[in-house]
């Protein structure tokens, strides 16, 4: 692959890579409870 | 009923909402469209586009089903409405279920497509096959009397199957079929998707049939053209892209947004969800289709298929490349490939009904069984006649209007709903609240002058956008509509021979030879050496003879005649009867709350 190329194609997926497992893991160790409606839970 | 409905877990949530994100485009569409418009320079105007145009607008559209779920509300109608009391936003919301199920009816038939051609490659269908032959198997597929395998009229079979999984998934509801669906399909799209891309990047050259290396075609893809910066069509194709890929304008993130609580987090859910389909999307679509196919065919041929457009290098070509690794990797990577498609085409289909079963739920008190048949047969009626006549242009005419116009305006109208008349400060407040991550407040001012600007830019860009897409043609006597323009499109630019619905002599609307002439059809090649077949009726006489040369708006032959114009005007008064008649539902549902009150 020419430098460029490189360059470019690295950059973008690591940036990607990099804020999509930061906002996944940060989603995974979320503590707060999830849902906590002051309804309904799922019947019908 | 809808209201009892909600998501049991947040990271089911986040991959329902990726899966509706995450699509067939991933993987066939931005592959393409970064091959056309700049290689890796694509992703300045692309990156720029999900940062002031898709951010944005998922967060928009988390807040408008938050808050519209806080009221029982979970179909755009009606959160439209309690947003804004006046008469029109309801209308508004309309395209919010319109879009939905008109998509669905035509993007559920190449959802079918991908179900079919698993099974194909598992059984060898495509063993031993040529290029030719694999193209062919697909135009032959697409027509639906024919049977490839000797299933009778397998498409629709196929089509029947896969519609079936949509509504029986849709019936077992919000966390018993779509998270569950979700939690399986997102997962496994993704295995599959790191199989083919560490096959595609590690051809080599003179093994198996390739002709260059995987890293080859990854170079081509990704090497920078500085100069198509300065051209507004790459700008317009990144905003396009971030666009279609997130999925947003559609309505459906808002119904899934619905189903939280008040106290729920928008803001990082929705940055999961959005990164998690860009990395499906840069890093895994752009390692497959583009590398394997320059592999084997190399890079002008692939520059020449990737005019036909993604799915046409999907359908027509992978599973011949995929045969040349011999049979037993053939039938794995055949399955892993359409396998992927189907679930990146799934989880987006099942995000299409959600709407529409939650405005049956909630405005006519519809059971969810009787919510899911309903969309299966609003979905089966709005299908056939996109595979009764592919040919003829109704499946462009649904994926133009509806997959494509439709979603930029309602996306407009929304953010322009959302920060001036809801009122950015109300906005703010939902998108803030409960965040679990600190939101820049430079957003607050993108939501607000920014993104509606964008918005109408790409409307507009759209709507007059130039032949040959040379804007240096703007305001001079040069200019004329691009035919794919919506004025062009509105004006029929692209019909220029057979411009009566019904005539008595077909011309032929390209140069080429005449190759065939049976009884039943004429086959003309044309001057890039493709094919092309034209049907007669017993009654249809040819004016031609084999061998002849021919030229655009020759007579081809004569007969009862019913040309393109005709089921393209007829799809898109059926488009608009669907939404004048989902109007009418809207009306009723609003006239019956009034009356409950």
């Amino acid at each position: 692959m020419n430098t460029e190329a490189l360059i470019f194609m690295l950059v973008s997926e690591g940036i990607i890579a990099a804020t999509t497992i930061y906002f996944f893991v940060k989603v995974l160790r979320s503590k707060k409870q999830f849902n906590e409606k002051d309804n309904h839970s799922e019947a019908s | 009923m809808s209201s009892k409905e909600q998501w049991a877990t947040r990271v089911g949530l986040v991959l329902a909402m990726a899966g509706n994100a995450v699509g067939l485009g991933n993987f066939l569409r931005f592959p393409v469209q970064a091959v056309q418009n700049g290689g890796g320079a694509f992703l300045i105007p692309y990156f720029v586009s999900f940062l002031l145009l898709g951010i944005p607008l998922l967060w928009v559209e988390w807040s408008i089903g938050k808050y519209g779920g806080q009221y029982g509300k979970h179909s755009t109608p009606f959160m439209f409405h309690q947003m804004n009391k006046r008469w029109l936003w309801k209308y508004i919301g309309v395209f919010g279920i319109f879009t939905n199920i008109a998509i669905a009816s035509y993007y559920s038939y190449i959802e079918s497509w991908t179900i079919s051609y698993m099974y194909h490659s598992i059984v060898g269908t495509f063993d031993n096959m040529s290029q030719h032959d694999v193209a062919s198997f697909f135009s032959n597929y697409l027509d639906v009397s024919s049977a490839t395998t000797g299933i009778p009229y397998e498409s629709l079979v196929f089509f029947f199957i896969c519609l079936t999984l949509n509504v029986w998934i849709l019936s077992k509801g919000l966390s018993g079929g779509i998270e569950k669906a979700s939690k399986i399909g997102v997962p496994l799209l993704i295995i599959f998707g790191i199989f083919l891309a560490i096959k595609a990047l590690t051809l080599k050259a003179g093994e198996q049939g390739a002709i260059n290396d995987g890293f080859v075609g990854l170079n081509f893809l990704w090497t920078p053209q500085f100069d198509s910066l300065a051209n507004p069509k790459v700008w317009l194709a990144a905003a396009g892209q971030i666009f279609f890929t997130l999925s947003v304008g559609m309505g459906s993130i808002q119904c899934y947004a619905s189903y939280l609580s008040k106290k729920d987090d928008i803001a990082l859910n929705g940055m999961a969800a959005g990164w998690t389909n860009e990395f499906i999307e840069v890093i895994i679509g752009s390692s497959i289709i583009i590398p394997i196919s320059i592999g084997y065919f190399g890079i002008d041929k692939v520059v020449e298929l990737v005019q036909l457009g993604g799915l046409g290098l999907g359908f027509r070509s992978m599973p011949f490349l995929f045969e040349q690794w011999g049979p037993l990797l053939s039938a794995l990577a055949g399955f892993a490939f359409f396998g992927l498609l189907f679930f990146a085409g799934i989880t987006s289909s099942l995000a299409m009904g959600q709407p529409v079963m939650a405005f049956l739920q909630d405005e006519f008190k519809w059971s969810r069984n009787k919510a899911a048949i309903a969309f299966g047969i609003a979905i089966l009626t709005l299908a056939l006649p996109t595979i009764f006549f592919f040919e003829y242009g109704v499946f462009d005419e649904y994926d133009y209007w509806a997959g494509t116009v439709t979603l930029v305006v309602f996306a407009m109208l929304e953010v322009i709903l959302f920060s001036w008349v809801f009122g950015i400060d109300k906005g703010w407040k939902i998108i803030t609240e409960s965040a679990e991550i600190k939101v820049p407040i430079v957003y607050k001012y993108i939501l607000k002058y920014i993104t509606p600007v964008i918005l109408i830019m790409v409307f507009l860009g759209a709507l007059i956008r130039p032949e040959k897409d040379d804007w240096s043609t703007l305001f001079t006597s040069k200019y004329e509509l691009h035919e794919e323009s919506i004025l062009g499109k509105i004006l029929n630019k692209g019909i220029v021979y057979n411009k009566k619905f019904f005539d008595h002599t077909y011309y032929i609307e390209f140069d080429g030879t005449v190759s065939k002439v049976e009884p039943n059809k004429i086959e003309v090649c044309d001057s890039d050496g493709e094919y092309h077949e034209f049907k007669l009726d017993k009654n249809d006489k040819p004016l031609v003879e084999p061998k002849m040369s021919i030229k655009a708006g020759d007579a081809l032959y004569s007969g009862f005649v019913v040309n393109k114009i005709f089921w393209i005007t007829a799809s898109r008064l059926l488009l608009v009867s669907l939404f004048l008649g989902i109007a009418f539902l809207v009306w009723k549902a609003y006239k019956k709350q009034k009356t409950t009150l």
